[in-house]
C-alpha cells in the first residue's frame, strides 16, 4: 500500500461525521486552506441546508458553481439537475426535448429503486474530477450514517444492473473513487461519546463496504488544556475557602464564579480527553488524526472559517 | 386538528404535559442528546407516574444499553428490571420497557402482514431490490420508525410511549414518510411504469419511453423494478390504508411532539425549522428541550470585568495565597482568561435561545453536565432536570 497523501494532494475529498460535529465548518476550512494554495476548489453541499455559503458569507448557492470567494466555487447538490446533466452530456438522449415525463418517471424510479438519488450525486461530483474542471472537489457530505451507501452505491448498482448505459457508467465512477491518490474520506468527530463511537464503527464501515479510503479524522471543537499537573495542585491552593476569601477582598469582588468556571472547564476538557483517547486507540494505525481548536468566537462566518483553515494547515504541517 | 385548548390548560411541567398524553415524539438535529433524553423522560415517567412505559429507540449509547441490561435487544419490548432502578435508590412506579427499532426486521414484518398469500410474500421477501431498500437505505427507516409506533400503540399494552426518532436528511422526513409510501403507490407512473411487463404489450405512445429507460437501466434492471412494483402493487390498499392511519396518529391529541436541541448554531437552526413546521402541519409541538446548556453566571457582566481585573492585577492578587505566587498569578490569569472565553460562547447561546421562534407549551433547559450519562442514575439526574 502506498503511503497516504496529504488532504491537499487529493481530487476529491469526502467530508461527513455525525450530525452537529461542524463537518460543513471543516469541509469549509479545507476548501479555504486549498485556495489559500492557489487551488481552484469546487465545494458542493450535499445535505442543503445553505450552512455552507453562510460559511463565506455569501448568499445560498444552486446546482451552478457560483465563486463565493476567491478560489472557492460553491454549489447545492440537486438530484433532479444532476439527471438533466446527465442526460445531456453522457447519453445524448435523442428525446431532450421531452425531458420532462422522463425527468418525472426518474424521479420516480429513484424514490423506490435503491441507489439512483446516490449515484446521480456521486456521478455529478465524479464528474467535476474527471473533467478537471477544478483541482480540488469538497464535499460537504451526508452525515456519517448515510454516507456509507453513498459512497457504495457505484457498486451496488454495477451488482444490480448487469448491462447498459448505467453499467459503464458506474465503471468510470468506481475507477476514481477507489483511486486513492484522488480520492478520500475525512470523518469530522468531536471528543464526545457517541461521534467518537460512530467514527470508529464508520472507520470500519468504510474499509469493508465501500473502496474509498479513510484519509484522515479531524477532531473539531477541542478544548485547550488550562494547566499543567503543577499548575493544577496550584489551583486547588487557590479554591480553598481561605485563599478565596483573600482573593475576592483583593479583586474587591466575589471570583468564586471565576474559578468554578475554570473548573468546569476543566472537567470538560478532561472528559473530552478520554475519549480522544478512545479514538486514537481505536483507529487504524497510521491514520492521521488532526484537532481543531474550541472556538470562543462570536459567530461563524469568514473570520472563523479563515482560523479554522489556519488551524487544519498546522496540523497537516504546513 | 388545531389544539384549541384554553389557555388554562397549558401545562406547566413536562410531568404535567405528559400525564394527558400517549405518545411523546422526540425529535430534533443529531448530536444533541435526542436519544439519552427520550431515555431520560421515559425512566422519569415510570419512577413518578406508574403504569407502563416504553421507550422506542433507535441507537443507544453502547455502554447505556449495556447498564440498562439491554445488550443485544431488538424489535421486541423488554422491560428494564426493576433492579436497576433500585441500584441507584429508586422503586420505580411503573414498568419501564425498552425496544430498539431494527428496521430490516420491521419491513419483513410489514411485508407478511400484507401480502395476500405465501407466494407473494416469499417472491417479494427474496426480491433484490426490496433487501437492498429495507437493509440498506435509510429512507426506509423514517416510515418504519412510525409504522412500528402505530403496531405497538395500537396494541394499547403501554401507557406512554416514547420515540426516539432516526437521524435523518431532512428532520421532518419521517412525517412525511407514511404519505409519500401512500402517494407512491397510489401513482399513475407507478402503474404506467409496470404496463408492459403485466400485459406483455407495449404500445406506441410508451414504446420510446421503454426503449429509453431499457438503454439506461438495461432489461434485467428494469424487470427486477417491475416485478418489485407488481408485487407491491397487490398490497396497495393495505399499505395506503395503514399509512393514513400513521398519519392520524401523530395528529391525534393524545400524540405530542418534543424537539430537542442544544444552543449550538446549526442544530438551534434546524429546531427551529422543526418548531415551525411541526406548528403549520398542526402537530402538536410539547415543548422544546435545550440540552447542555451553559451555567448563567457565565454571561455575568460583573463577574467578567473581575476577570479582567484579575488578569491585569495577577501578580498583586496572588501574592501569598499558595507555596509558588509566581505559578499562582500564571494560574490566575489562565482561569480568567478561561472565563471570559466561555462567557463569549454563553452569550452566544443566549442569543440563539432568545432567537428561537416556533410557540411549544413548554421551554425547558438542561444544564451541562460534568460526565457523560450511562447509568439509570445519571438519567434520573438528566430525566429529574426536564421533569419538573
Amino acid at each position: 500500500m502506498t503511503a497516504a497523501p496529504d488532504l491537499l494532494q487529493l481530487k476529491l475529498v469526502f467530508v461527513t461525521g455525525k450530525g452537529g460535529v461542524g463537518k460543513t465548518t471543516v469541509a469549509a476550512a479545507l476548501a479555504y486552506l486549498a485556495a489559500e494554495r492557489g487551488k481552484r476548489v469546487l465545494v458542493c453541499e450535499v445535505d442543503a441546508k445553505g450552512d455552507l455559503s453562510s460559511l463565506f458569507e455569501a448568499t445560498p448557492t444552486d446546482f451552478t458553481p457560483r465563486e463565493v470567494s476567491p478560489g472557492i466555487w460553491s454549489m447545492s447538490m440537486d438530484t433532479e439537475a444532476s439527471l438533466r446533466e446527465y442526460l445531456k452530456l453522457h447519453l445524448r438522449i435523442p428525446l431532450v426535448g421531452r425531458i420532462g415525463p422522463l425527468a418525472k418517471a426518474f424521479d420516480f424510479v429513484a424514490t423506490a429503486a435503491p441507489g439512483v438519488r446516490e449515484i446521480l450525486t456521486v456521478g455529478k461530483l465524479c464528474y467535476e474530477v474527471r473533467e478537471r474542471h477544478y483541482d480540488l472537489v469538497v464535499v460537504d457530505a451526508p452525515a456519517s450514517g448515510h454516507i456509507v451507501g453513498q459512497l457504495a452505491a457505484p457498486q451496488a448498482i454495477n451488482d444490480l444492473v448487469k448491462v447498459g448505459l448505467i453499467r459503464s457508467q458506474t465503471d468510470w465512477m468506481l475507477q476514481i473513487l477507489s483511486d486513492h491518490q484522488q480520492t478520500g474520506l475525512v470523518a469530522v468527530t468531536t471528543p464526545e461519546e457517541m461521534p467518537v463511537s460512530e467514527t470508529l464503527e464508520l472507520a470500519t464501515r468504510v474499509q469493508e463496504e465501500t473502496t474509498v479510503r479513510m484519509s484522515a479524522v479531524v477532531v473539531n471543537r477541542v478544548l485547550p488544556e488550562l494547566f499543567g499537573q503543577r499548575e493544577e495542585e496550584i489551583f486547588e491552593q487557590l479554591r480553598s475557602p481561605e485563599a478565596e476569601a483573600v482573593l475576592a477582598t483583593r479583586a474587591g469582588g466575589d471570583t468564586t464564579k471565576v474559578l468554578e468556571a475554570a473548573r468546569l472547564a476543566v472537567t470538560m476538557r478532561r472528559t473530552g480527553s478520554a475519549h480522544l483517547q478512545r479514538l486514537q486507540a481505536g483507529l487504524p494505525k497510521g491514520l492521521p488524526v488532526l484537532l481543531m481548536p474550541f472556538m470562543f468566537s462570536r459567530g461563524f462566518g469568514v473570520r472563523t472559517t479563515r482560523q479554522m483553515a489556519q488551524s487544519l494547515g498546522e496540523e497537516l504541517g504546513h | 386538528m388545531s389544539p384549541g385548548r384554553r389557555s388554562g390548560d397549558i401545562p406547566k411541567t413536562v410531568a404535567q404535559l405528559l400525564s394527558a398524553k400517549e405518545i411523546v415524539i422526540a425529535c430534533g438535529p443529531g448530536g444533541v442528546g435526542k436519544t439519552t433524553t427520550a431515555a431520560a423522560v421515559a425512566a422519569m415517567a415510570a419512577a413518578e407516574e406508574g403504569g407502563r412505559i416504553l421507550v422506542l429507540t433507535v441507537d443507544p449509547a453502547r455502554r447505556l444499553a449495556d447498564a440498562l441490561g439491554l445488550k443485544g435487544i431488538g424489535n421486541d419490548e423488554v422491560r428494564i428490571a426493576d433492579d436497576v432502578f433500585k441500584a441507584v435508590g429508586v422503586t420505580p412506579r411503573g414498568e419501564l420497557w425498552a425496544a430498539m427499532l431494527d428496521t430490516k426486521q420491521s419491513w419483513d414484518d410489514l411485508i407478511r402482514r400484507h401480502a395476500p398469500d405465501a407466494e407473494t410474500r416469499e417472491q417479494i421477501l427474496a426480491n433484490p431490490l426490496y433487501q437492498n431498500i429495507s437493509a440498506r437505505f435509510v429512507q426506509s427507516h423514517d416510515y418504519i420508525a412510525m409504522e412500528r409506533l402505530y403496531e405497538i400503540h395500537s396494541e394499547g399494552k403501554y401507557d406512554l410511549i416514547v420515540v426516539d426518532t432516526p437521524p435523518t436528511r431532512n428532520a421532518l422526513d419521517f412525517l412525511d414518510a407514511p404519505q409519500r409510501l401512500a402517494d407512491f403507490f397510489s401513482s399513475r407512473l407507478l402503474r404506467w411504469l409496470i404496463v408492459p411487463y403485466r400485459s406483455r404489450l407495449v404500445n406506441v405512445a410508451t414504446k420510446p419511453f421503454y426503449q429509453v429507460a431499457d438503454r439506461i437501466l438495461g432489461t434485467q434492471f428494469l424487470a427486477d423494478i417491475s416485478e418489485f412494483f407488481i408485487l407491491f402493487q397487490s398490497m396497495h390498499a393495505g399499505f395506503v390504508e395503514r399509512a393514513d392511519a400513521v398519519t392520524r396518529l401523530l395528529s391525534d391529541r393524545r400524540t405530542t411532539f418534543m424537539v430537542i436541541s442544544t444552543l449550538e448554531a446549526t442544530p438551534v437552526r434546524e429546531a427551529e425549522f422543526f418548531s415551525v413546521e411541526l406548528t403549520a402541519r398542526q402537530l402538536h409541538l410539547g415543548a422544546i428541550v435545550l440540552n447542555k446548556v451553559l451555567p448563567d453566571y457565565l454571561r455575568s457582566a460583573q463577574t467578567a470585568k473581575l476577570a479582567q481585573s484579575m488578569i491585569d492585577r495577577a501578580d498583586e492578587l496572588a501574592e501569598g495565597l499558595s507555596d509558588d505566587p509566581v505559578v499562582a498569578a500564571r494560574v490566575l490569569v489562565e482561569v480568567a482568561e478561561s472565563f471570559l472565553n466561555f462567557g463569549v460562547v454563553a452569550r452566544r447561546e443566549a442569543e440563539q435561545q432568545a432567537e428561537l421562534r416556533g410557540t411549544p407549551d413548554l421551554l425547558v433547559t438542561v444544564p451541562y453536565f460534568d460526565a457523560d450519562i450511562y447509568d439509570m442514575g445519571g438519567l434520573l439526574q438528566l430525566g429529574a432536570q426536564v421533569w419538573d
